[in-house]
């Protein structure tokens, strides 16, 4: 909701051409351009390997580059030891101390800078209160639940004010229902106390909740940058297509390319319309992408005004609730899933979209796009 | 129905309910019993058997009843203000004919010279000396003329204290105590007060050792904790060595490089660095090493069991939240591994008390410990009643000591937090 009043303010963070290495023979990070903006909130998102939490750690302080500089608020940081940083961190495991109550929790990193007593109770309690735990003050860590202490956790970065706060999946060992609930508390201390946040997770919705930014990783890679909704509508390779949000890919050969629409020769037959994105030219394989909300579905292949128009047959319907899936075989990809609109249940629920029936489906070229082949 | 049968239905199903569960869990519990039975009977016969003999013992005292019946009868009203009357002195005499015919004078003589320098040979004497029974009313006279001893009061009260069944005098004794003759409790004479010194002796190696486990041990089980798998394993194994050889051939090693011809001596001297032979061996410097060095696993593994339990995520935790390493180890990092501290100090400290060969090969005359005296009373001298009484003050202070540390501990209490 706020994408689009991001203003470019200057970097707090940056990283500048880092590659780093564990065991000298292959890079988990290479070749890392990376600039956070002060107050942003953005999301490391990656599948597990591909060099999100190396490099949070990295900025943290507890793994050294191989190579290249990091920069904190312009000054270099790469030999400066964690304690130095000013950045808080929230660990996957809370990593609250278990020999210290709540309140001691909360007041360490006050007590280890030398604040006066005064000022660290104030502080502490209005974090505690910030966090609505005041009550629980007293209490040990390993008495309370998961959900709590993730909120002290929180309230144990953000108490010193830092400069920076690093999150490494902090909602991870949550159930849905808390972990959604946690989303949505964290991006609303992002948005009332202005703070800069370095978020590193592997789910892909929790990313897209958050984020002002999204970098998304592989393979030591970051693929793309951007705001959610330019990352879900416009991905610039399959692998972003296909890591953030659901899915469709068809294989096939780019016929011809007219300005940023061409034309691609199924690998199954048929052809269709398609963004040109990340091809390079007529003759190139090439993975189209379709999300599943942007196909209809045309039960007798009349009436089709559009250049898209490819023969499906139904393997199955999922019910969700609040929508539902159909799964068909198109042009050789068995789990083709288009989603049914809420008034599309009635088809269901008449039993039009039985499996083994034949149909058609159909979706504008704007919304399929020609990426690199998988 | 209405809100008093529910709750009256409720409460007439309650009991039977609590009833079955009980009889559910019976047959786990029978099973359970069964596991550890073998176990528990074991231990019963090895473990608190002797025990409970041990502090039987200590307070045993039936040999001179059993010599001298009649002599414990008459002096039961005694009051020991005077000499006793002449039924006393009768009833002795008889005692020490029929004793002396059986054989079993000797065992009271043994026990009366404990508390009485010089009774043994009251006793024998008499015995050899008297002819036959002292026409009545002669016997006082008759035995004061076979030995004055008979005409002094602290032989009286001695027969009257070693009467039985039960006594203080071998409890008393290890604690550097004895009755006087009107039956006070004094300081034991300067000659036979020497267990309070073994004692603070026993405490203060056992300290010592403790103190220097500590100190060796907590950086290699950090190293243990720490080092990735690979390594920590060989670390491990070499922990552990000093377990595949036996307790013997690992002091006498000790003797081996710590004599004054030993190795040490003659590296030193190789060197350059001394020219006399230090003395290593035989005193209590050579009695710590030999300690620490087969002590020093027990140590170890308790605090690498605790070292292992706190996760890297603290010490990360306690930099990003801005304290220096040192900051970090001494506010998060060590008060998480005082369990672990207090369960090997208490190991090390109990298991050290308890320490007979190591002292009593490496150590000198003034570094045996309370276990060596234990060792004598049993096997060279046969005074059982005192070796039991040692025994009995050690197992005290080691419970005790026990105690304190369970004390401790439970205010130390620490929950994990971590989730895994």
């Amino acid at each position: 909701m706020e994408a689009g009043m991001v203003t470019p303010a200057p970097a707090l963070v940056r990283f500048s051409g880092i590659q780093k290495t564990y065991d000298g023979e292959h890079l988990v990070v290479k070749n890392l351009d990376l600039d956070i903006r002060k107050g942003e909130f953005i999301t490391l998102l990656g599948p597990s390997g591909s060099g999100k939490t190396t490099t949070l750690m990295m900025l943290a302080g507890f793994e050294v580059p191989t190579q290249g500089e990091i920069y904190l608020a312009e000054r270099p940081i790469k030999n400066m030891p964690p304690h130095k940083r000013d950045i808080g961190m929230v660990f996957q495991n809370y990593a609250l101390f278990p020999h210290l109550t709540i309140e001691e929790n909360v007041a360490f990193p006050l007590s280890v800078r030398k604040v006066s007593k005064a000022e660290t109770q104030a502080r502490v309690k209005a974090a505690l209160r910030m966090i609505k735990m005041e009550a629980l003050a007293q209490r040990r860590p390993g008495q309370l639940s998961g959900g709590q202490q993730q909120r002290v956790a929180l309230a144990r970065a953000l108490v010193f004010n830092p400069q920076l706060v690093l999150m490494d999946e902090p909602l991870g060992a949550l159930d849905k229902r808390l972990r959604e609930q946690m989303q949505l508390e964290i991006k609303q201390l992002h948005e009332t106390m202005g703070i800069t946040v370095v978020y590193v997770t592997h789910d892909q919705s929790e990313a897209l909740t958050m984020s002002d930014r999204i970098a998304v990783f592989n393979d030591g890679i970051v693929q793309q940058i951007d705001r959610p909704d330019a990352l879900y509508e416009h991905p610039v390779n399959s692998f972003v297509a296909n890591f953030v949000g659901e899915n469709n890919v068809l294989a096939g050969t780019v016929e011809t390319i007219d300005r940023d629409l061409c034309r691609v020769a199924l690998a199954a037959g048929g052809s269709v319309m398609a963004r040109a994105v990340n091809v390079s030219g007529a003759g190139a394989s090439t993975s189209l992408s379709v999300r599943p909300e942007r196909i209809a579905i045309i039960p007798d292949g009349s009436s089709s005004d559009g250049p898209n128009r490819l023969p499906a047959k139904v393997q199955n319907t999922i019910y969700l609730g609040d929508h539902a899936l159909a799964v068909l075989d198109v042009a050789g990809n068995a789990e083709f899933m288009v989603k049914l609109q809420p008034g599309a249940h009635d088809s269901l629920r008449h039993g039009s979209l039985r499996p083994g029936e034949n149909v058609f489906i159909t979706f504008r070229p704007e919304d399929c796009l020609a990426l690199d082949p998988v | 129905m209405t809100a008093t049968s529910l709750t009256g239905a409720n409460a007439s199903t309650e009991v039977p309910l609590k009833r079955r569960l009980r009889r559910a869990e019976r047959t786990r519990q029978v099973k359970a019993l069964a596991l550890v039975l073998p176990l528990l009977v074991f231990l019963l016969f090895t473990f608190a058997g002797p025990i409970a003999g041990m502090l039987w013992r200590a307070v045993d005292d039936r040999e001179v009843r059993q010599a001298l019946p009649q002599t414990v009868m008459a002096l039961a009203n005694w009051e020991g203000k005077d000499l006793p009357d002449e039924k006393a002195y009768a009833a002795v005499a008889n005692d020490i004919l029929a004793a002396r015919a059986s054989g079993t004078i000797a065992i009271a003589a043994k026990r009366l010279n404990y508390a009485l320098n010089g009774f043994r040979t009251i006793l024998t004497s008499t015995a050899r000396n008297l002819k036959a029974v002292p026409e009545p009313g002669t016997a006082r006279e008759t035995l004061g003329k076979i030995n004055p001893a008979w005409r002094e009061r602290t032989t009286w009260t001695t027969i009257k204290d070693a009467g039985g069944p039960v006594t203080g005098f071998y409890l008393l004794a290890a604690l550097d105590l004895t009755r006087n003759v009107d039956g006070a409790i004094v300081a034991a004479s300067p000659d036979q007060a020497i267990y309070r010194e073994i004692f603070g002796r026993t405490f203060l190696i056992s300290l010592s050792v403790t103190v220097l486990c500590l100190i060796l041990g907590f950086p290699v089980a950090y190293l243990l904790a720490t080092l990735p798998p690979g390594r920590s394993n060989l670390l491990m194994i070499f922990v552990l060595l000093p377990f595949w050889t036996s307790l013997l051939v690992r002091t006498c090693a000790w003797i081996v490089l710590l004599q004054s011809k030993g190795v040490v001596n003659d590296s030193l001297h190789w060197l350059g660095i001394i020219d006399e032979p230090l003395r290593l061996i035989y005193n209590r410097f050579g009695v710590c090493v030999a300690m620490t060095h087969v002590l020093l696993p027990f140590m170890i593994l308790p605090l690498y069991s605790s070292m292992k339990a706190i996760s890297p995520a603290y010490m990360r935790a306690a930099a990003s939240l801005g304290a220096p390493p040192l900051t970090a180890f001494l506010r998060i990092y060590l008060p998480q591994t005082l369990p672990g501290i207090g369960a090997g100090s208490l190991l090390v400290f109990i298991l050290a008390l308890g320490y007979y060969i190591t002292p009593a090969l490496v150590g000198g005359a003034a570094d045996q410990m309370i276990s060596y005296f234990i060792a004598l009373y049993t096997t060279e001298t046969a005074n059982w009643g005192l070796a039991s009484a040692l025994g009995a003050v050690l197992l005290l202070a080691t419970i005790l000591l026990a105690l304190v540390y369970g004390k401790l501990v439970q205010g130390q209490q620490v929950t994990g937090g971590m989730k895994n």
